[in-house]
């Protein structure tokens, strides 16, 4: 086995691992909303693991993320600590926001991870910004701003894709298309149902993606950021995916088939990732139970660390409201 | 990068006599030379100048990367300050009018008010958005309402509305330098307005309201445009042998209760003049507060001068009937000071 073929087989089984470890978090999650320790929303990625790993394959610990309310994915792909993200759904003081934000709110500073945004298209602005101060700071980071196909309907998508390659900003796009913005189908919600040729109204380089193989998503956006990087200005990726859950956890999904559903869980990126693997002999049947047991550990060890966390007092409930200095 | 001294009063460019509109360039000018980090973003503040004037000249001597002219999206543009702001910045974004700013109040609202306290204080929003408000230039509904009221509701953020020419020229540096986002409305009526500008003055603070001139008969509350009305009115009312006395609220919030209190204390009467609306507002905030902490102070029921409810008229002679105006102040300050 060459050097070559090592770093390459080392690469995917992390790929599988992360999406293993988002797709078994998820199942984590709806176990204990059911057990009534996380409340509130409650969006999944189970599904559309293959865009969020993917894109973050290609990003550096200098570059920005600006995700969406269902961003347990993108948050644990780039690397947010499971159980402070954990403890935030319990809603403990140990949470990466103490309890403030919850499921759809999940930031971390030191992983330059800047929020799930529950207004849909409300991050799009955020990304320009965060670019912008990058470029001007010289820091050469790409900022990854994730959205869903529903964003494209507001009006802040257009604004901050015309923005972005008005001011050649370091931003890559990536649009999750899972066909449904809640629950409207694409093609009613869309009169232009390729999303991905919208950015050339803006003059930017946009691509299609198999948002279902994180092999795809990896080169497609390591072909992006390069771009990005040699100050191409912005780029755009439409990742076609699909939601294998309810939209939240009152959905009773009354929009699309149970065929449909079945249709693209044969497409599921873990199972396809891991046969692949399987028959090029680069996973044994032993080697992924041990991946299956380290993943399982690594979320009871969260859950742990939540239900030993403490309620934050009621005292500084308003604390943070208004700060006192500007973090560093 | 790190902010420059405060320049001397030698140093200072400025005339002794100046307008508001200068002294807001002025405060503008002085904080783009002092901080790196800060840019002047919005529609028309470049090449045009800014749409009353304020940023004129400003693009000829820091370039479009520090007086970023921005197409006409507001809701993209605010949310790319907020942004900027988050990742190292120190903003002033423009929003033409205040009735604009509507366009981006998703990203005001949703996220500048929001983002410190929802991501458990990891992220602050140091963030100046600069806008004009307020009637008096026949410019009709779209363009003369006030909504700095409105925006005194939302926890997360500070909001400061200059009177003065001082204010004008000074509120900006504090409200950079603090790490939370600060709105500035300033009063489209105010931009000619001609005063001194005390040179040896280096700076004013934002979290306090002041007295402009003492009385010990009724206390007038206001802020922005009703300010030199209120003054006015004092004038015409102390040739009557009623001292009234003028409290410039400037910061909308958070309120300075100590100082409001204060002083309705020592007058046992007040008048509160706003150019907002009566219902749900600012003024009923206020009013509630003094009923709260200052009911037994009072002599007189607390009375309010509003904008009429409706949206500001085109013709001149309803939109002047539509705003407070000096003699109204001056009628009613007179009832509450001489009861019959």
């Amino acid at each position: 086995m060459s050097s070559k073929t090592h770093l390459d087989r080392q690469h995917a089984l992390r790929v599988l691992q992360d999406m293993l470890l988002i797709r078994r978090f998820e199942a984590k999650c709806v176990e204990l909303y059911q057990a009534q320790k996380i409340r509130g929303f409650l969006h999944l990625y189970d599904g559309e693991e293959a865009v969020a790993v993917g894109v973050m394959q290609a990003l550096g610990a200098r570059d920005a993320v600006v995700a969406t309310y269902r961003e347990h994915g993108q948050a644990i792909a780039r690397g947010v600590p499971l159980g402070p993200l954990m403890a935030e759904m319990y809603g403990k003081r140990e949470g990466c926001c103490r309890g403030r934000g919850g499921s759809m709110h999940i930031f971390d500073r030191a992983k330059r991870f800047f929020g799930g945004n529950a207004i849909v298209g409300g991050g799009l602005p955020l990304a320009i910004g965060i670019a912008l101060a990058d470029k001007e700071l010289g820091r050469g980071a790409v900022t990854a701003c994730f959205f869903g196909e529903g964003a494209v309907g507001e009006g802040a998508f257009h604004e901050s894709m015309n923005l972005a390659e008005l001011w050649g900003l370091p931003v890559l796009f990536v649009c999750e298309n899972n066909l449904y913005a809640m629950g409207v189908p694409l093609e009613q919600g869309e009169a232009e149902t390729d999303i991905y040729r919208k950015a050339s109204a803006y003059r930017m380089p946009a691509e299609m993606v198999d948002g279902m193989s994180p092999v795809a998503v990896e080169s497609a956006t390591l072909r992006a950021v390069e771009s990005i990087r040699a100050g191409n200005g912005p780029y755009f990726l439409e990742c076609r995916t699909y939601r294998f859950r309810a939209h939240s956890m009152f959905d009773a999904q009354l929009y699309r088939t149970r065929e449909e559903v079945e249709l693209w869980k044969a497409r599921d990126p873990l199972v396809l990732m891991r046969s692949w693997l399987e028959e090029n002999h680069m996973l044994s049947a032993q080697e992924y139970a041990a991946m299956e047991s380290e993943v399982e550990r690594e979320i009871d060890e969260a859950v742990a660390f939540a239900e030993a966390g403490s309620w934050e007092a009621v005292e500084d409930l308003e604390r943070f409201t208004l700060m006192d200095e500007v973090p560093e | 990068m790190k902010e420059a001294a405060p320049q001397s009063a030698e140093q200072s460019a400025e005339r002794r006599v100046t307008t508001y509109r200068e002294a807001c360039r002025e405060g503008i000018r002085q904080a783009l030379i002092g901080d790196e980090r800060t840019f002047l973003m919005g529609e028309d503040v470049g090449l045009y100048g800014g749409c009353y004037a304020v940023s004129k000249g400003l693009l000829d001597e820091f370039g479009p990367a520090r007086i970023r002219d921005t197409p006409l999206s507001e809701n993209a543009f605010v949310g790319a300050g907020i942004g900027a702001a988050m990742a190292g910045m120190r903003p002033i974004v423009e929003i033409m009018t205040c009735n604009f700013s509507l366009l981006a109040l998703d990203q005001i609202v949703n996220n500048a008010a929001t983002l410190a306290h929802m991501s458990g204080g990891q992220f602050a929003v140091p963030l100046v958005i600069r806008m004009a408000t307020g009637a008096g230039r026949q410019l009709a509904a779209q363009h003369s309402h006030s909504f700095e009221g409105w925006y005194a509701h939302i926890p997360g953020l500070k909001i400061l509305a200059p009177g003065t020419i001082e204010d004008a020229r000074h509120m900006l540096k504090p409200a950079l330098a603090d790490p939370n986002p600060v709105l500035i409305f300033e009063h489209i009526m105010l931009y000619n307005a001609e005063g001194d500008l005390d040179p040896n003055l280096q700076g004013v603070d934002i979290t306090s309201a002041k007295i402009r001139r003492p009385g010990r008969d009724v206390s007038l509350l206001t802020y922005g445009n009703s300010l030199p009305k209120a003054m006015e009115a004092a004038e015409l009312l102390s040739s009557e042998g009623i001292e009234a006395e003028v409290v410039d609220l400037r910061v909308l919030r958070p309120l300075d209760e100590e100082t409001i209190i204060a002083s309705v204390s020592r007058t046992r009467r007040c008048l509160i003049v706003d150019e907002g609306w009566k219902s749900g507002s600012l003024s009923a905030e206020i009013s509630a507060r003094l009923t709260e902490r200052a009911f037994f102070e009072l002599d007189a029921p607390i009375m309010r001068l509003c904008a009429r409810e409706v949206p500001i008229p085109y013709a001149a002679h309803m939109e002047e009937a539509a705003l407070p105006q000096t003699p109204a102040i001056v009628e009613l300050a007179r009832s509450l000071a001489s009861p019959q």
